[in-house]
Formats: structure tokens, C-alpha cells, sequence
């Protein structure tokens, strides 16, 4: 069973100064999974995932890495991971090429010029190879960020918010990049906000507040909320202030003329949309981001 | 367990840091540009060995042995012989304005005690409120009475040449009793400058990898502590040695500091010293959370680097105290060590004792840089 679960942690903790910045996470990533970490600002993702590469020592729990003890085998574990960090974390002073080359030095890579002359084809960075990573845009900041993290072939990725900051394209473009390196067994966590991003993702986890509240599929977690939704349009100005105080609705999102109203009684909702004169409405697909506010919603932040 | 250090991370992170420095164009031309400017400022700004000094004499025996006495005086270098009317209560007064530097008292009977074998004394005043600038004037005294005589005391009197010489010289420092050695500025400019440049410079290599962000993916990656602290000496020991370079030549060719003992030992030396000083610089480094507090942690070591070392004050002069901290010092030792080699020709043997403090404090040091680098970022 190890065997497949390149991630495979129980129960990890950690405090800061006395906070609880992760309490009791347990998590498994399987070769060739996805796995999308989501979850507020400040609910103890960037903590997980240095927690999972090494850069910090768990307070409490145990669990493996790459089979390697995430408690005791840190240096093992970092020799294949690789970690992009939330904020671009290469040399600034340093051109494309030498930043790829420190790395490959760094991993004692064999045949290092190949190495990073193929990296930088296989991103279509090599035209730009002698331009400082501090003139870079967002885009080929991160695109060098993940060719860099993957110079040493690693079997795990740790992916903290890649595509904050980078346009559509680019952030397409990044995943697809990613979801072929999962066809190459390769097993990715990548924490997000976006939700096409998520979207994406094989399996989702969702934490608030230091603890891990749902994980799952996609579909898995659109089920288990049990959420109905229904697009809704009318012409009153103030529609938004009156649907939210409607029996039966949790959460009214506008989006341009429609509203998107969701909640987990469905029929409630049909009826008090039908109390409203001049209303059209229709059921709608609910959305992972209704999901999550329904879960963010749900977790009162705790006094500590 | 053995220690799992590697050439090929050691070299990557020196790699990384050549190129950094390279693109840091200011920082390298300030690390140029500060001992030139120091030497100077130091070297041609503070003279440290002046000349043709306003001297005075007062002959009250008026003899041929006097008037060599003056001659010698004048042909030293150091002293130039102003002609002179008043008596010796004007010439202090002249003194305490400033206006002249020495003043020589013959005695009326110094020609008659002198031939009688008697060694009369020439009692010398000189003003040594800045003891810098009668210094070397003094020194040049204490060979005078040996030698200035040697063409006048000829036939019966020839025996009177020689040890003990035929006269005294007393030497009186008005307002200042205390003489500084000097030559002491230049070798000890070299002590000085590399210490601050050194430990300022690695002092902000790691703290600015944490201010950048750049330190998370370097913890990241599978690198032992002291591949990264040696790999970020090593750069900086090379710049040392530019500036120890810069600094010789201008000592040697700008200003005629002899290099007295053995130039490969002076550059070993300055090895190890140069080490002891990068290792304060990575200390200083895992302990500051900013480049800002590296900087001012480095001047909080200089200071008293600077002045218990023996650079500005004698260090015999200071009290007990001062003394065991300055002891503790890596500037204190390497003074030492340099002036020893460049101005008295010591060897190896008289340099250990003064270099196996440095090796004990660059050991501690490392140990405790070590132990403070951070592995993770808790």
C-alpha cells in the first residue's frame, strides 16, 4: 500500500508562540495524484506543506514522505522534492541559466549542462537564458520557479500558491505542464484560491483554522455539501439584499444580471423564489466555491 | 554519523556567490575602494612621521662640541635649528604656543666635563602633547650622541668614542610622558579595515538570503550548514586578499613601511585571520533577522576591535580589564602578528604565540555559527 502513497502523514502538528498553526493533519498522496490544498489565508497551508518538505519539524504526529520519516528523515526527503515556494524564492542577481545551474550543482546533478539547457527548451525559457530572474515577469518567474524545482527529477511536488499573480494563459499553460507530469507518476500537492484550479485537481483537502475540515474528489465534496443552486434574474436593483434574507438561501452570489443562489434545501428555496413576482429563475450547476464558503462559513473562528 | 558534506554543493554555493558579487558592482568597489581610501587618509592626511621639526637650541657653552651637537641635530632630518636670541623662559613659552617643538639645553660647562670624561648630559624638552609627531624625532636623538661627535673627538681624546657615548641626551616630554611606536598605523590599517569589510560583508550574505526569500528554497534543498558557510567564505577570503594586497603595496611602495620578516608567513597569517573573521561575520548572520542588524552588529564588534585591540591606544597602556577583553579579540593577535613580521622580522616561532588564539577563536566561533544555522525554519 506504501507502495503507491508518496504522502501518507497522520495527525501532524504545529504551533507558533503557543498558536496552533496545524492541528492534527492527516493526509495521503498517492503516484500520479493531485491533490489541491485549499483553504483561506492564514489557515495553516504554507505550515503543511514545509511541515511535509522538511523545512519545519512537526510538533507531534508521524507519517512518511517518499517513505522517509518525516520526523527524522528531512535530508532524504529533500533530495526528491521539489518544493516551489509561495514567493519567488531563486536569485534575482542571477541569470536564468545560472540560477538552473546552482540547482543542478546544489542535487550533483550528472551532466549539468544538458541538464539545464533541457530545461530551459522544455519551458521555451533557452531564448532568455542570460536575463536576470529580477526582470522577469510574474509569468517566467514562475515558470523558471517550476523548472528549477523539477531539475532534479523528483517524484513529489510541493506547489505553495504557484499561480498567484499569473495571467490566464499562463496559469492554463502551468497546468497543463502539471497534469503531465502527473501522467508521469509523478505525485503533485499544490495549494490554490483558484477555483478552476481546483477544479482541476484529482483530490481535494480543505483546511480552516489549522484542521483538515473535508477532503475528497471534486464530485465528493459537491455531494456531500448537499448544496441545490438556482440562477435567478429579476429586474429589481436591490434583487441581492432581498434574496439573501430569503428562507432557505445560505449564500447569493451576483454575477453580472444573475444571481446565483444556493442552499441546502432546494425545494425551500424553489418556494420562496416563487413567492417573488416578476422572478426568473432556474436550477444551476453548484460550484466549488460555493462548497468551500459553505465550509468557511460553517468553522466559527476559534478564540485562541 | 559522518559528515555528509559534498565538493560539488561546497562549489555551487561559491559559484553562486562569485556571480552575486560580480553583479554587486558597488559592494565590490567599496571593498576596493575602502582601504584605499583609509590609507589615505590614514597615510597622508595623519603623517606619522614628520620632519624638520622647529627646534631650538640654547648654547651656553658655545664650543666646538656644541656647534657639531646642533649640526647633528640639523642633519638628522628631524630637526630643523631656528636661530634664536631669547632664553629658555621665551622658549617655553614659545612651546606652549606651538610654535617650536623641541628645545636643546647645552650646558656652560659642557665642553670642559666632556673632555674630563665626565658625559655631561644635553637635557632635550620636547612637546609631546601629540606624541605622534616627536616620536621618531627621539628616536633619532637616542643614536645622536654616539656618532656626532666622532670627527671632533680625534688624538687623547678618541677613547672617549664609542660605548658609553660621551654624553648624555635627557629627554623630557612636556604634557605627555607617554610615546607611541610608531609604523604602528599602517599594518595596523590592514588589521582594522579587513576586520570590518570581512565581517560586515559575510555578515550580510545569509541574512540577506533570509530578507530575499531565497534562504526557504536553500533550506529546501538536501545542503549541509557548513557547505554553506564555507561556500560563502571562500569568496570573501579571495577579497580579503585583494584588499591585503592593495594594502602591502601601498604600505611598501606609498609609504616606505619595511617588510621586515617572511611575506608567505605575513600571507598565511592573514589566512587565518581573514577565516576568524568571515566565521563572526556567519555568526553574526544567524543571529540577525536583517542586513540592517548585521551592519550594526558588525560596528558593535569593530568598535572595541578598534580600540582595545592596540591599534588606537597602546594596549600596555590600558588597564587590567580592557586588557582580557582585547585578548579576546582576533584584531589584538593579528596586530601583533603583523607589525612582529613586517617590522621586527619575526619568524614563526614568535608568531605562534599570537597565532594560536586566532585558531581557538575562529574554532568557538564556527561552533557556535554552527550551532545557531538555522536547518529549518522554525
Amino acid at each position: 500500500m506504501s507502495e503507491a502513497l508518496l504522502i501518507d502523514v497522520h495527525e501532524l502538528s504545529k504551533s507558533f508562540n503557543g498558536k496552533r498553526a496545524v492541528n492534527g493533519l492527516s493526509l495521503q498522496v498517492r503516484r500520479g495524484e493531485i491533490f489541491g490544498f485549499l483553504g483561506p489565508n492564514g489557515s495553516g497551508k504554507t505550515t503543511s506543506i514545509r511541515m511535509l518538505c522538511g523545512l519545519l519539524t512537526p510538533d507531534s504526529g508521524s507519517g512518511t514522505c517518499l517513505d522517509f520519516d518525516v520526523l527524522t528523515q528531512s535530508r532524504e526527503i529533500k533530495k526528491q522534492v521539489g518544493y516551489m515556494t509561495q514567493r519567488f524564492s531563486f536569485y534575482e542577481d542571477l541569470s536564468i541559466r545560472e540560477n538552473l545551474d546552482f540547482v543542478a550543482r546544489m542535487y550533483g546533478m550528472a551532466n549539468r549542462r544538458g541538464v539545464v539547457e533541457q530545461a530551459m527548451t522544455g519551458l521555451g525559457l533557452a531564448d532568455r537564458r542570460e536575463q536576470l530572474a529580477g526582470t522577469l515577469s510574474g509569468g517566467w518567474k514562475q515558470r523558471l520557479a517550476l523548472a528549477a524545482c523539477m531539475l532534479h527529477q523528483p517524484r513529489l511536488l510541493l506547489l505553495d500558491e504557484p499561480t498567484a499573480g499569473v495571467d490566464p494563459k499562463a496559469r492554463r499553460d502551468f497546468w497543463d505542464e502539471i497534469h503531465r507530469l502527473a501522467g508521469q507518476g509523478i505525485g503533485v500537492l499544490v495549494s490554490t484560491h483558484y477555483m478552476d484550479e481546483a477544479a482541476r485537481c484529482h483530490r481535494l483537502g480543505y483546511i480552516a483554522y489549522g484542521d483538515l475540515l473535508a477532503s475528497g474528489t471534486p464530485d465528493e465534496l459537491l455531494a456531500a455539501s448537499r448544496l441545490v443552486s438556482f440562477n435567478v434574474q429579476g429586474s429589481d436593483l436591490a434583487l441581492g439584499e432581498r434574496l439573501k434574507a430569503l428562507p432557505g438561501v445560505e449564500q447569493v452570489v451576483a454575477m453580472g444580471h444573475v444571481y446565483s443562489v444556493s442552499g441546502e434545501d432546494g425545494e425551500r428555496i424553489r418556494q420562496s423564489l416563487s413567492g417573488i413576482e416578476g422572478l426568473r429563475f432556474e436550477p444551476a450547476e453548484t460550484g466549488l466555491e460555493q462548497v468551500f464558503i459553505q465550509l468557511m462559513e460553517r468553522t466559527p473562528e476559534k478564540t485562541r | 554519523m559522518k559528515l555528509p558534506l559534498s565538493l560539488h554543493r561546497l562549489w555551487a554555493i561559491v559559484a553562486k556567490e562569485f556571480i552575486q558579487l560580480r553583479r554587486d558592482r558597488i559592494t565590490f568597489a567599496m571593498m576596493v575602494g575602502i582601504p584605499v581610501m583609509q590609507l589615505v587618509l590614514f597615510g597622508f592626511a595623519i603623517n606619522t612621521d614628520p620632519k624638520h621639526l622647529p627646534t631650538v637650541v640654547l648654547d651656553a657653552d658655545q664650543s666646538a662640541y656644541s656647534r657639531s651637537f646642533s649640526a647633528g641635530l640639523e642633519n638628522s632630518g628631524y630637526f630643523h635649528v631656528l636661530p634664536y636670541s631669547g632664553g629658555i623662559a621665551q622658549a617655553e613659552q614659545d612651546m606652549a604656543v606651538g610654535t617650536i617643538q623641541f628645545i636643546v639645553s647645552i650646558p656652560a660647562d659642557f665642553s670642559r666635563r666632556l673632555t674630563r670624561g665626565e658625559k655631561p648630559a644635553v637635557l632635550v624638552e620636547a612637546d609631546a602633547s601629540d606624541p605622534a609627531a616627536t616620536g621618531n624625532a627621539l628616536a633619532a636623538l637616542a643614536n645622536l650622541n654616539q656618532t656626532v661627535l666622532s670627527h671632533d673627538l680625534t688624538g687623547p681624546l678618541a677613547r672617549l668614542n664609542g660605548t658609553p657615548p660621551p654624553f648624555k641626551i635627557r629627554v623630557q616630554r612636556n604634557y605627555n610622558p607617554e610615546g607611541i611606536t610608531q609604523y604602528n598605523i599602517v599594518p595596523g590599517l590592514m588589521g582594522t579595515i579587513l576586520t570590518m569589510t570581512m565581517i560586515m560583508m559575510t555578515g550580510m550574505a545569509v541574512t540577506r538570503e533570509l530578507e530575499r526569500g531565497t534562504l526557504e528554497n536553500l533550506l529546501a534543498m538536501p545542503v549541509h550548514p557548513l557547505e554553506v558557510m564555507i561556500g560563502k567564505i571562500i569568496p570573501y577570503i579571495m577579497v580579503g586578499y585583494i584588499q591585503v594586497v592593495v594594502i602591502l603595496t601601498a604600505a611598501y611602495f606609498l609609504f616606505h613601511v619595511p617588510i621586515a620578516g617572511s611575506l608567505p608567513l605575513l600571507l598565511a597569517c592573514v589566512l587565518i585571520f581573514l577565516a576568524a573573521n568571515l566565521a563572526v561575520g556567519m555568526m553574526f548572520s544567524t543571529i540577525a533577522k536583517s542586513q540592517l542588524q548585521a551592519m550594526q552588529m558588525t560596528f558593535f564588534f569593530f568598535l572595541p576591535s578598534m580600540l582595545l585591540s592596540g591599534f588606537m591606544f597602546p594596549f600596555r597602556g590600558m588597564p587590567e580589564w580592557a586588557q582580557v577583553i582585547g585578548a579576546g579579540l582576533p584584531l589584538t593577535h593579528f596586530l601583533r602578528i603583523v607589525r612582529g613580521i613586517m617590522l621586527k622580522g619575526n619568524g614563526w616561532a614568535e608568531t605562534w604565540p599570537n597565532v594560536w588564539p586566532l585558531l581557538v577563536f575562529m574554532a568557538v566561533v564556527l561552533t557556535i555559527g554552527l550551532k545557531r544555522y538555522r536547518r529549518t525554519l522554525d
